[in-house]
């Protein structure tokens, strides 16, 4: 276990965040891997924390595991709402402000 | 070194299990991968001596925003979605910057010689209590912010689903489910 390693894993997922958001069209699986990404900062922290022996790395990693549970009740509450208006979660199909 | 090999197991799972979850087609699968890669994470930051974190991570990632995640899944029954390109060289374009983002990682890690360990951090300096009096001493404000933060969040989920308020919300311009056609349909049972 080192720190390069880790950082460098670390980066790894926050590459397949990015990648999942970008390639992918299924609003679902743009949220999930927002949380990818949300991990791979988390990892970051806990390593940084680890390292440098101090406290506040690990409850900035639980604030934000926090603020991503909110963020996802709200994201799929979204989702749903707007599942029941276009029958799809294709995100090319939300457009209500194009039109 | 045992513990070496453990953490490039255990990064190989993380990766795998990420790409997988961009690949696989269907969303469940892409869901449970996930879980899967939460899971080696937790067990990395067990490793590095943060086993508030790590049970955090597996009960409310793992435990309560997957099964959120595959409870919405099955409840819209959108399992499967074409993956049509819709804008052009999108997906050359993606493999290019992803290509660029991990020539950058080598450069940055290969300037650096030698790589510095990971020390364990004091259990007793971690431990749950520890991290419960910094967070109600030291971080009481951002703790009280998270909390309105979520009871926020949780209304809006509710109001954002519930299809009274959503009828008055929208009044008579939501085409689908359709509060006007539902009235009409009132009025002609009445008039008949």
């Amino acid at each position: 276990m080192s720190v390069d390693g880790l950082i460098l894993l670390a980066g790894l997922m926050f590459l397949t965040g990015v990648m999942g958001v970008i390639l992918r069209r299924n609003a679902i699986v743009i949220f999930m891997s927002l949380e990818l990404m949300f991990n791979a900062a988390n990892l970051a922290f806990v390593t940084f924390a680890a390292f440098y022996q101090v406290l506040s790395g690990q409850i900035f990693v639980f604030y934000v595991m926090t603020v991503a549970a909110a963020e996802v009740a709200i994201g799929l509450a979204l989702i749903v709402a707007i599942f029941r208006q276009k029958h799809s979660i294709d995100i090319d199909e939300v457009s209500f402000l194009k039109d | 070194m045992p513990g070496d090999i453990l953490f490039y197991v255990i990064g190989v799972f993380i990766v795998g299990s990420g790409i997988g979850m961009l690949l696989v087609k269907n969303t469940v699968y892409s869901a449970l991968l996930l879980v899967f890669n939460f899971l080696n994470v937790a067990l990395l930051y067990l490793f590095m001596g943060a086993p508030f974190i790590a049970l955090t991570q597996i009960t409310v990632y793992a435990g309560a925003i997957m099964v959120l995640f595959l409870f919405v899944i099955m409840l819209l029954g959108t399992e499967y979605l074409s993956r049509k390109e819709t804008l052009k060289n999108q997906r050359f374009l993606a493999l290019f910057l992803a290509f660029l983002f991990i020539i950058e990682l080598v450069a940055v890690f290969s300037q650096k010689d030698g790589l510095f360990a990971v020390a364990g951090m004091d259990v007793q300096f971690v431990s749950p209590a520890q991290i419960g009096k910094a967070l109600f001493a030291e971080y009481a404000l951002p703790f009280e912010m998270v909390a309105v933060i979520l009871v926020v969040a949780t209304i809006g989920a509710v109001l954002f689903t519930h299809k009274e308020k959503q009828r008055r919300l929208l009044g008579e311009e939501s085409p689908a489910t359709s509060p006007k056609t539902n009235s009409e349909f009132q009025q002609k049972e009445e008039q008949s």
